[in-house]
């Protein structure tokens, strides 16, 4: 008889660490690939194309980057979360959140304001928003134990009626037509891009600054060593006296705020107006949360799991017009790549033996 | 004024019924120490499949059959992952969630805004619904509604008076100890997440060939979500989320209730999402001791370990 064995690893080095990941990504594909073939569709071509479209032409390469932009902001925010076992799911709020307060900045001193000091205000703002959004579940979860998975949804839902309900009431601007939606935000209040793309590299720049920092912050600091150890072990945390209330506040401060700069990004670089909230965001929040787990939480990854991520929304675009699926399809290969992920993981930590069971203790 | 009364109770039984169905299997899932939340995913799944199977065999009951099966189906993606890699719970639900909203969008685009010919009709009890006031509100609903009690209560009877409820509870305080017993944990638990799946199909069948007769994506609009919040508000007590679920129905129909009034109806559609926060909050204000969260939610446990 076969028979399976398992064993704990004793180390995890970088390089299976990085095997595992592909392996996993690779039977993911082979699953998303069986979904096509039952929906009709040749998933040799289909998925060919998702790549095609993303990263096979320049158009869909700029278009990649855009779509990364907010992807590592948000998910590079959510690395040191996930650190500390906080599962702030409540990022898509905070980017609406940051887009609001963008919104308002720039609606207010739009005219009056130059440009050099408009823009970096509303990143601030942004900031903040999103920042103080992530405070409510942080208070709510140290002060009163309430499940921070339920609050930041709840949170998301509530956020984006708010924006609706801004965007057709007081906030709705004389030039759309009776349309829901601001009026256009003022030339001083918009992100530059890069000629002939819609990469607003300010944003991006500010993306990569962030990363740079929160590895800096993760690995060289106590701070971040407290964050560790809050997620790996919250018993010794308390007995090392690590202050948990301040630290959760300060995690999610941080990432809060990284989603809220992600969401002026999309207001002031890509849309120039705020609309209707899944407009602002089509699930960049939850997307994060992958490309978080991807980057094996670490900010420094990040920067390349955001960009396979977002390639896979492009190309989920693209096969959505040329093959006539429906939107939702780029939700199932996400759902997919993350549940081999969790899987992949319990082959790093463990090696599986599959041998004849009289032959067990040769394989030890 | 009576009619009114006994519209508005009505409804809110109607709207109370997927939130006591989806909070009852989720109570049997997290007492067997598994935190399922792809709800929100299998309800959606549940929603879509037992309409489509509604719309071309022109029977609820096999609509609601297939639901069933499809949502146990799914769910085996969440017990495999979290009972025997022993993943992250909270993770692997998201996905399952994630994977459950997209396959349901896949699946249910070619009827989105099409009418089902039928639905899963109301059914009065013979002289029970002739009682006033009592019969319209309690005898004369949709077999969802009935279902939803009766499970409910079974669940009650199941977890805290029979031998096999008991190791059930005792898997999610002490899986190691339930094993020295003789209990296979892991076949419990994989039994416990594909009921509540089970239950979450039902809860989203009950949406879409019950409480509207239509599909449209996103329909089951965070209703997983507050099943999640009303688990921890019942306190693991299938028979307190009766109360629970009710309760809720209640905030989603006074939605249409003030409406008329004049306040937007976006705040309105904020209610049960602030409601589930608000209720949370008075929860934790209570004697936090009295929570009695399994001990072990949440947590993998790794079979034969020293």
């Amino acid at each position: 008889m076969f028979k399976l064995t398992v064993y704990d690893r004793e180390t995890i080095t970088p390089l299976r660490s990085l095997m595992t990941n592909i392996g996993s990504v690779v039977a993911a594909l082979f699953v998303i690939s069986i979904v096509f073939l039952l929906c009709g569709v040749n998933p040799v071509y289909a998925i060919g194309k998702i790549f095609a479209g993303s990263f096979g032409s320049m158009y869909g390469f700029k278009e990649t980057v855009t779509k990364a932009i907010p992807l590592i902001l948000t998910g590079a925010g959510l690395t040191l979360a996930f650190r500390a076992k906080f599962w702030n799911i409540g990022a898509e709020g905070q980017i609406l959140m940051g887009a609001l307060m963008g919104t308002w900045v720039g609606l207010t001193w739009g005219s009056v304001l130059p440009s050099f000091l408009l823009i970096p205000l509303m990143f601030v703002a942004g900031f903040l928003g999103g920042a103080l959004l992530g405070l409510i579940p942080a208070i709510l979860k140290i002060k009163f134990s309430i499940n921070e998975v339920i609050s930041t949804l709840m949170l998301n839902y509530i956020c984006a009626e708010l924006i609706t309900m801004l965007i057709v009431g007081p906030w709705k601007g004389n030039t759309r037509f009776g349309f829901p939606g601001t009026n256009n935000l003022s030339e001083a209040a918009l992100l530059s891009v890069i000629p002939g793309s819609r990469i607003h590299y300010g944003t991006l720049m500010l993306a990569i600054v962030a990363v740079v920092i929160l590895s800096i912050i993760v690995y060289r600091t106590r701070f971040g060593y407290e964050v560790r150890v809050i997620g790996e072990n919250s018993e010794a945390g308390k007995y090392a006296g690590i202050d948990f209330f301040r630290t959760t506040l300060v995690i999610m401060v941080i990432s809060g705020g990284l989603a809220g700069i992600a969401g002026i990004g999309e207001l002031a670089g890509i849309h120039h107006y705020l609309g209707y909230p899944a407009s602002i965001s089509s699930g960049y929040g939850f997307t994060a949360i992958i490309v978080a787990w991807l980057a094996k939480l670490n900010p420094m990854y990040v920067l390349v799991s955001a960009l396979f991520f977002a390639g896979i929304l492009v190309g989920g675009d693209a096969i959505q017009i040329s093959l006539g699926l429906p939107g939702a399809t780029v939700q199932i290969v996400n759902g997919i790549l993350l549940v081999f992920l969790i899987m992949g993981d319990y082959f790093l930590k463990h090696r599986v033996v599959v041998g004849f069971s009289n032959r067990e203790h040769l394989t030890k | 004024m009576e009619d009114v009364v006994i519209s508005v109770l009505h409804r809110t039984m109607v709207a109370g019924t997927p939130l006591l169905l989806g909070t009852v299997g989720e109570v049997i899932c997290e007492r067997s120490g598994i935190l399922n939340l792809g709800v929100e995913g299998v309800m959606s799944v549940g929603a879509v499949v037992a309409f489509i199977v509604t719309y071309i065999t022109g029977s609820p009951w096999l609509g609601l059959l297939a639901a069933i099966s499809a949502g146990m189906i799914l769910s085996v993606l969440h017990a495999f992952a979290s009972v025997t890699l022993q993943a992250n719970q909270v993770v692997s639900g998201l996905a399952l969630t994630m994977i459950g909203l997209g396959l349901s969008g896949m699946l249910g685009k070619p009827y989105v805004g099409k009418p089902l010919a039928v639905k899963m009709n109301d059914v009065a009890i013979p002289w029970l619904s002739d009682i006033p006031f009592i019969g319209p509100l309690f005898f004369k609903q949709s077999p969802f509604f009935y279902m939803a009690i009766i499970l409910a209560l079974a669940a009650w009877f199941f977890l805290e008076r029979t031998l096999p409820g008991i190791k059930v509870r005792s898997a999610g305080e002490n899986p190691r100890a339930t094993e020295t017993q003789g209990v296979n944990v892991t076949l419990l638990r994989y039994a416990c997440v594909i009921t509540g799946g089970a239950f979450s199909a039902m809860a989203g069948a009950h949406l879409s060939t019950s409480y509207s007769k239509s599909w449209i994506e996103g329909m089951t609009a965070g209703r997983g979500w507050i099943v999640i919040a009303l688990t921890i508000f019942s306190l693991w007590n299938p028979g307190k989320a009766i109360m629970g679920a009710f309760l809720f129905g209640g905030v989603f129909v006074l939605q249409y209730l003030l409406q008329p009034i004049g306040i937007s109806p976006n705040f309105l559609a904020m209610l049960p999402y602030l409601a589930t926060l608000l209720i949370l909050l008075a929860m934790s204000l209570r004697d936090r001791r009295r929570l009695n969260a399994p001990a072990q939610l949440g947590e993998p446990y790794k079979r034969g370990e020293r």
